[in-house]
């Protein structure tokens, strides 16, 4: 009994320090703005108009609008392409499928930094820069490669059976996604749908090269340019953190199995 | 991928075969489009000297010879190296650690009969993860700053003397920004290792008791090797998020002081945005693809299954 004592003191302690952050900051948005801040305090009076005032400060409305609408076109865009490429490349085996794969494959080694700075002045050429159409494109592109691979190893989980049964049956390849594989594959979808979520919410140097319209830019990419002009109102700040986290952390505590099993089993490729 | 062997695919009628390219087409043609395009760009680009207004020139290798001979160029990478300790090394321990804290005293190998409290301690474990690294940055400095959190624990404990605004400090702002990614990456690695660990068969641990192995002994024995692809695949991930950093260091310290927590990823952003040196910018992002392939490859070599 006395290992079991250990390993609770062991965990509570790790939990702790992962923990003591959240807390910080939330005790922190809590005190009066503008106030100095002494490490971890209890406020003296509970201010909870940091959070008004940053958000009208940091133009939060704005932002969070730009930063829902890419997510809301990204996630499902990305999602449709990636599903209609690894049904070709794992059920249809299109011609060349191996390379393609590959092809694919690769981008998940390819830092962001060789992609952007030629990224926008490709964009500057064709007026897309500035625009939400040239960052939900970029993203897209940027989350492709794991999304193919995604799809198309799940695909290729599917009994051959299931497939070859509704062929006989005359089902066009159309149909066998839609009504033959996209019912069984809703997990899948569901992971990489968060995933996308995720990562479309968190970019950030996307989005600060990209979007030189303020008013234009994400939560993120705001709050990138807040702390610059907000440096020393820590309990401001704290509160625009918690802001900008809020919604991401929402969706993860709703959808917590299906973040871990998309970053579990979509990461090993051995 | 052993059922491809088997399957008709090869007796397919040939315009199937094309048909299903059109399933292939769209998302192909975003990802050339907007990533490969863009890579091959910066390729060329670097071959060139560009300001982005004015026509190009020609520049052959100048901006690579340039960034072996820029200390701060040079500097940044050495750096982006050192934090491959603070990304990666430690945080696959820690996630080990925390792994076999989490598997439970019995019936290990099977999360289901974990002990209570697990499913909090691992989404506790895991949050740092999926924030956005902007927030996490600007938590951070503060936790770090004169005023901060860890100087007043440091006091707390009696180590007072050592408080300082940890990412002013010359010597020690690279390992305190490196700290930040131990915390961000560790409950990835654990995710992982718990993923793999499910799989191992139970029997083997029931052997292991059997042979009269104790707890540590059958996490060494049995968990380590059994989680082996996984801290491969954990190794790759961390070390491409510490060479390729850039938010984290963008918001805490955006180089400073003096330099000393440069990383390419920052010098990139600055050279092509703020300095206008395009060609020097994409030079410096190809080497930093290099090393990315380099260092990915090399941790898949040192950790690869010898059996």
């Amino acid at each position: 009994m006395r290992g079991v004592g250990l390993r609770y003191a062991v965990l509570v302690l790790l939990a702790a320090m992962i923990l003591l952050p959240f807390a910080g900051i939330v005790l922190a948005a809590l005190h009066p703005p503008g106030s100095q801040l002494d490490g971890l305090s209890i406020p003296g009076r509970w201010s909870w108009e940091n959070f008004a005032l940053a958000w009208q400060q940091g133009n939060f409305s704005a932002l969070m609008r730009s930063s829902v609408l890419i997510a809301v076109v990204v996630v499902p865009l990305s999602v449709a392409l990636a599903t209609l490429a690894g049904f070709g490349l794992a059920i249809l085996k299109v011609w060349g499928h191996r390379t393609l794969s590959f092809g694919f494959v690769m981008g998940l080694t390819l830092p962001i930094e060789v992609i952007v700075v030629a990224l926008y002045f490709n964009l500057r050429e064709v007026g897309l820069t500035n625009s939400f159409t040239g960052i939900i494109l970029a993203e897209a592109a940027l989350f492709m490669p794991f999304g193919v691979y995604w799809m198309q190893t799940h695909f290729s989980n599917v009994p051959d059976e299931l497939v070859e049964a509704a062929r006989i049956d005359g089902a066009r390849d159309l149909v066998v996604l839609l009504r033959v594989l996209l019912p069984i594959s809703w997990p899948a979808i569901t992971t990489l749908s968060v995933l996308y979520f995720m990562w479309s919410w968190n970019q950030f140097m996307l989005v600060l090269v990209m979007m030189q319209d303020p008013d234009r830019r994400t939560a993120p990419g705001g709050l990138g340019l807040f702390v610059g002009q907000y440096t020393t109102d820590i309990p401001l700040l704290a509160a625009a953190c918690l802001i900008v986290i809020a919604p991401i952390v929402v969706v993860y505590l709703i959808f917590q199995r299906s973040f871990v099993s998309g970053i579990t089993q979509g990461a090993i490729k051995g | 991928m052993a059922h491809e062997l088997t399957s008709p695919a090869r007796a397919r009628p040939r315009g199937r075969a094309l048909r299903g390219w059109l399933y292939v087409l769209p998302a192909l043609a975003v990802y050339l489009g907007f990533a490969i395009w863009p890579a091959i760009t910066t390729l060329r680009l670097s071959l060139l000297s560009w300001d982005g207004i004015l026509p190009t020139t020609w520049a052959g290798l100048d901006n690579y010879v340039k960034i072996f001979r820029d200390s701060a160029l040079y500097e940044a990478i050495l750096h982006s190296l050192v934090l491959i300790i603070f990304f990666s090394v430690i945080p696959i321990a820690a996630g080990l650690l925390m792994t076999a804290l989490l598997m439970g005293g019995e019936g290990r190998g099977s999360m289901r009969q974990a002990p209570k409290g697990m499913t909090f301690f691992r989404i506790v474990f895991f949050l740092p993860q999926v924030l956005p690294l902007v927030a996490v940055g600007i938590t951070w400095r503060w936790l770090y700053s004169d005023s901060g959190v860890v100087n007043q624990i440091l006091d707390a404990v009696g180590l007072g003397a050592l408080g300082r605004a940890w990412l002013g400090d010359y010597q020690l702002a690279l390992v305190a920004l490196g700290l930040i990614g131990t915390w961000t990456m560790s409950g990835l690695c654990m995710m992982l290792f718990l993923a793999g660990a499910q799989k191992i068969d139970p029997s083997l641990y029931e052997a292991a008791k059997l042979d009269g192995a104790g707890t540590f002994r059958q996490f060494l024995h049995v968990t380590l090797p059994g989680v082996r692809r996984e801290i491969t695949v954990a190794g790759v991930i961390t070390t491409i998020a510490a060479l390729a950093s850039f938010d984290l260091v963008y918001v805490t310290t955006n180089g400073g002081p003096s330099g000393q927590t440069n990383v390419p990823g920052l010098l990139v952003y600055r050279l092509a945005f703020n300095e206008n040196d395009i060609g020097g910018a994409s030079a410096l992002a190809v080497v930093l693809t290099v090393i990315v392939i380099a260092v990915v490859s090399a941790v898949r070599y040192f950790t690869r299954d010898e059996r």
